[in-house]
């Protein structure tokens, strides 16, 4: 997402990133982004916290004015939980990532029949 | 330095993400937050019901998403995260709801109408860099946003 911040904000248009992997932004360096250590998935919260999600994206949207340097990464003061224990736990429960193919994965099969039912898609931008 | 750690940890090729030392392009806003509108693009894999999901094989498509969409409609298929709470309130990966409650509290001016969701962890950086960034940027330009907002996974 980084090389999009990059090339929206080269077009002519700020941009601001909320991200959970510091290291992916730091090295991809997009233009301004706001960092949440919450584990992957969580970029803008908690489920079912609206509160706490608009908080989030609220100071995410506050760096365009609070960053004035290229590059530079706020941190947001949010913890996930009172300890550090789910990074342990990310990194031991491995590799949870899909097999790869390329028939449309849906989250449910209802989701594919309406697919079906809909014909093209124009939403749908296949690049 | 958690992600480079875990991949090794699993035996996979490091991914290696692009590294840019120069200082990134640079727009002031150019005016104040309250009258801007903002688009929204996140990388979860979020689709519509309705619409095609991604398919799991460096899918660099893009999904067109309302923004009036009701929140109980958007689905996420991507293949490198856990997706339960995303399942349970897509707002944790594409955040509708806290963009609707700030443009109501005029904190921003507008939500755009239109936002853009694909599925992250796409392999090429060539293909983000050429094909999907420029698409991006030139539907956001259209849609006249003064700030765009990323949410990545």
């Amino acid at each position: 997402m980084g090389l999009i911040a990059r090339r929206v904000e080269a077009d002519g248009i700020p941009t601001t990133s909320l991200t959970s992997a510091l290291s992916i932004t730091r090295s991809v360096n997009p233009p301004r982004a706001a960092f949440l250590d919450y584990p992957l998935g969580h970029t803008a919260g908690k489920a079912k916290d609206p509160v706490l999600q608009r908080e989030i994206v609220a100071a995410a949207l506050a760096t365009v004015d609070e960053l004035e340097q290229p590059g530079a990464v706020k941190m947001l003061p949010h913890h996930w939980s009172r300890d550090d224990d789910w990074k342990r736990e990310a990194m031991l429960n491995g590799d949870t990532r899909s097999h790869r193919s390329s028939s449309p994965e849906y989250q449910c099969e209802a989701d594919r029949a309406l697919a079906a039912a809909a014909g093209d898609c124009p939403t749908c931008i296949f690049l | 330095m958690r992600t480079r750690d875990l991949y090794s940890s699993l035996g996979h090729d490091p991914y290696r993400w692009v590294r840019n030392d120069d200082s990134p392009p640079w727009t002031e806003l150019v005016k104040p937050l309250r009258e801007c509108r903002v688009g929204l693009v996140g990388s979860g894999g979020v689709y519509r019901a309705g619409q095609v999901a991604f398919h799991h094989r460096d899918d660099s498509s893009l999904r067109v998403i309302d923004t009036s969409v009701p929140v109980s409609e958007l689905r996420t298929s991507h293949f490198a995260y856990d997706q339960t709470d995303a399942r349970t309130d897509p707002n944790v990966v594409f955040p509708l709801d806290a963009l609707h409650a700030l443009a109501a509290e005029g904190v921003i001016g507008e939500l755009s109408s239109r936002a853009y969701a694909f599925m992250g962890g796409i392999y090429s950086a060539r293909r983000v860099r050429d094909v999907l960034a420029p698409e991006i940027s030139r539907r956001l330009a259209e849609d006249q946003v003064d700030l765009a907002l990323l949410v990545p996974v």
